[in-house]
């Protein structure tokens, strides 16, 4: 009796052994964890340039029938948390991807603040952090501080001195004067480019006539536009988050401000914003872009809209997309799903990506588009720090 | 000029966010947390219809009314009546009443995110500028605006002057007095708890026409809410449209002439002020 039992327990151990043994040489899935926020201040970006981009991501690589690990598809599986756009909770679910869902790779969390807050968790586990979302002039420093981190989307301090950069040229042209009203969002974002921004403007000539911030979570932008048009501004520029950015636009358009140039931050970039907006979102400027006309990216964006049913941004949906294009292709390079190769792998190569190539010299992405306008409908790159093919920004023509 | 006018706008506005918690705290005795979902469920609800089926948020407030009012009626009556049947005083009423729409708030929320997602929306309605005295203004805000005195007359006329008004006044100044001279108290807290809930949801039509809001913007308004149904004295609609038109001119000067960041503070700085003066309310008696 006794020996039958050690008989078989021998039998499941080495059963078990056997189990494992393959399961760690054949996996049959890769699993990649994603936190990010689904609810909270935060969702309504990422519910437009994070999760659909993975769900495409996810469904053209399984389509492929999965990533090519050293010679073999393994198809690809996404666990999804949601932060509700606190640091605290984003670091649990790393914690909890990393610990208990035992996934192999990360899906970089939505924004500047989530990214920050669990890069040192993500380092301690050692995952590549490609951070597509996060617009930081912290970008050198942290890639220092955490080397397994990486920054695609550009500095504040590029975003900032690009819209000095196009309202010279729009001077140029003769579009606009020399007064400007700046306004800015007072949170991170909003602080850092309005300290980059204003003395970029002066610095190019610009008297700034208008100058003030809001609280986030600001609804009525009535006194701030009839302030600036009390002070006739030719240019209004606005370092704004989702919110305030509609509420700007709207309330501009109400108070029909008459400006030659006319910039909102983030979320201009968004279909909704063009959806809200019609005809008077033409020649808006606003925060990042990409280059609607550039190979492949028409009929990317009509691969989104297919697969995910809502439209991709013009900005970071794609930056997103490309991150995980980045990721597949270390993966296939190092041929196996060793966490330090495959950030090795990604810290040296270049990388065909949806956004075209792409190199992270010092774990920094150097070129990226800082500034957009709506123009006849898409929203075009009029800025970059030297991609190419930018569109000649035009003057703001009325609101109608 | 232009600063009164924009702050009477928005004094209009936070007008139609706080009538429908006075009847629910003044009448009912419930705290309803979950005020500002109830208003941001009707914005997606109007957005839906007026996205889908192109119908005109002023006729969607004639179908979303009667819906929030069958909707709270049926909240009143299958969540809040326990606790109100247990509650031994006001107070712990009012512990439980906040406690449970605060888990209502939740599960508002979630329902939402379910249905909607958590991005952002808005639509374009009547945002068509309207010149009074050299400055423009959106019309949809002077709708609303309009929309927010009729609703507030009404409903002081409906109060003060009908009979079943004078009933639920009896009840918010002392439910166990107004069921010995034979009001029907739970009915009648139902229905005031029911019609808060209805003129929430008017406003929550209303206001989609100009603001931007997704899921998890209710918090927002039902702290505006919180504010002015405070400072104008629990119950008392006049006040609560005192006390909303007050913060909007004193949001709008301080935006106008100081900083738009001091807004907050400015709300605050006048809350406190009546909380320290007069913290019966603008119009509230003094308890005797």
């Amino acid at each position: 009796m006794k020996r039958r039992t050690m008989i078989k327990t021998v039998a499941a151990a080495t059963l078990a052994g056997v189990l494992m043994a393959s399961g760690a040489y054949a996996q049959e899935v890769i699993k990649l964890g994603a936190s990010a926020p689904k609810s909270g201040p935060l969702a309504g970006g990422a519910e437009v340039s994070h999760w659909p981009a993975i769900k495409l991501w996810l469904h053209d690589v399984n389509a492929r029938g999965g990533i090519d690990v050293g010679g073999k598809k393994i198809p690809v599986e996404v666990i999804e948390y949601d932060d509700r756009t606190s640091g605290e909770e984003a670091i649990k679910n790393i914690q909890r991807l990393a610990t208990v869902d035992k996934v192999d790779f990360l899906v970089a969390p939505y924004a500047t603040g989530l990214n920050l807050a669990t890069a040192p968790l993500i380092a301690k586990y050692g995952y590549p952090q490609l951070a597509a979302t996060a617009v930081t002039d912290g970008a050198d420093d942290f890639a220092k501080r955490w080397p397994n981190s990486f920054w695609l989307l550009g500095t504040s301090a590029s975003f900032a001195e690009s819209v000095a950069d196009v309202l010279v040229k729009l001077r140029d042209k003769g579009a606009i004067g020399n007064k400007v009203a700046v306004v800015n969002v007072a949170d991170a974002f909003g602080i850092e480019l309005m300290n980059a921004g204003k003395p970029a403007m002066e610095a190019a000539g610009f008297e700034i006539v208008y100058e003030t911030s809001y609280p986030l979570g600001q609804q009525d932008f009535a006194p701030i536009i009839s302030a600036a048009q009390a002070a006739e501004p030719d240019a209004f520029v606005a370092f704004s988050y989702p919110g305030d950015t509609f509420g700007l636009s709207a309330q501009a358009k109400i108070a029909n401000l008459d400006v030659g140039a006319f910039y909102v931050g983030v979320a201009t970039a968004f279909p909704a914003y063009l959806g809200a907006n019609g005809a008077a979102a033409e020649g808006v400027l606003g925060a990042g872009a990409v280059n609607p006309d550039a190979p492949g990216m028409a009929e990317w964006r009509a691969r989104h809209k297919e697969v995910t049913g809502v439209d991709a941004d013009y900005w970071a949906s794609a930056m997103t997309y490309s991150s995980l294009q980045i990721l597949e292709q270390a993966i296939n390079k190092v041929g196996s799903l060793d966490k330090a190769a495959v950030t090795e792998a990604i810290k040296g190569g270049t990388f065909d990506t949806v956004l075209g190539d792409m190199t992270l010299d010092g774990n920094v992405n150097r070129k990226f588009w800082t500034v957009g306008q709506w123009q006849g409908g898409k929203f075009y790159g009029v800025a970059s720090t030297g991609i190419g093919g930018e569109a000649e920004p035009v003057a703001k023509n009325g609101w109608e | 000029m232009s600063v009164i006018i924009s702050g009477l706008l928005l004094g209009g506005t936070y007008a139609l966010i706080a009538v429908g918690l006075t009847m629910q705290y003044g009448v009912s005795r419930i705290m309803n947390l979950a005020n500002g979902e109830n208003l941001v469920f009707a914005c997606f609800i109007a957005f839906w219809l007026f996205t889908t089926f192109a119908i005109n948020p002023i006729v969607g407030i004639v179908l979303i009314v009667p819906l929030a009012f069958v909707l709270n009626w049926l909240i009143y009556t299958y969540a809040m009546r326990p606790l109100v049947d247990r509650a031994k005083n006001r107070g712990q009423l009012e512990v439980d009443s906040i406690l449970a729409t605060f888990g209502l708030l939740f599960i508002l929320q979630g329902i939402m995110k379910l249905t909607f997602g958590g991005g952002y929306f808005n639509y374009n309605f009547l945002a068509v500028p309207v010149t009074i005295m050299g400055s423009n203004y959106g019309l949809n805000r002077i709708v609303a605006f309009i929309a927010a005195a009729i609703i507030a007359g009404a409903l002081y006329l409906f109060l003060n002057h009908t009979r079943y008004g004078t009933a639920i006044r009896a009840v918010a100044v002392d439910p166990v007095s107004a069921g010995l001279v034979a009001i029907n108290v739970p009915r009648a807290s139902a229905f005031a708890f029911a019609l808060g809930g209805a003129l929430t949801a008017a406003s929550g039509a209303l206001l989609s026409t100009f603001y931007t809001f997704n899921a998890d913007m209710g918090i927002i308004f039902t702290m505006k809410a919180l504010i002015i149904v405070i400072m104008g004295g629990v119950g008392d609609v006049r006040g609560a449209v005192l006390a909303a038109l007050l913060l909007g001119l004193a949001e709008t000067a301080v935006a106008t002439f100081i900083d738009p960041g001091l807004t907050i503070a400015a709300t605050y700085a006048l809350f406190m002020l009546v909380l320290l003066f007069r913290p019966q309310g603008i119009f509230g008696k003094r308890p005797s």
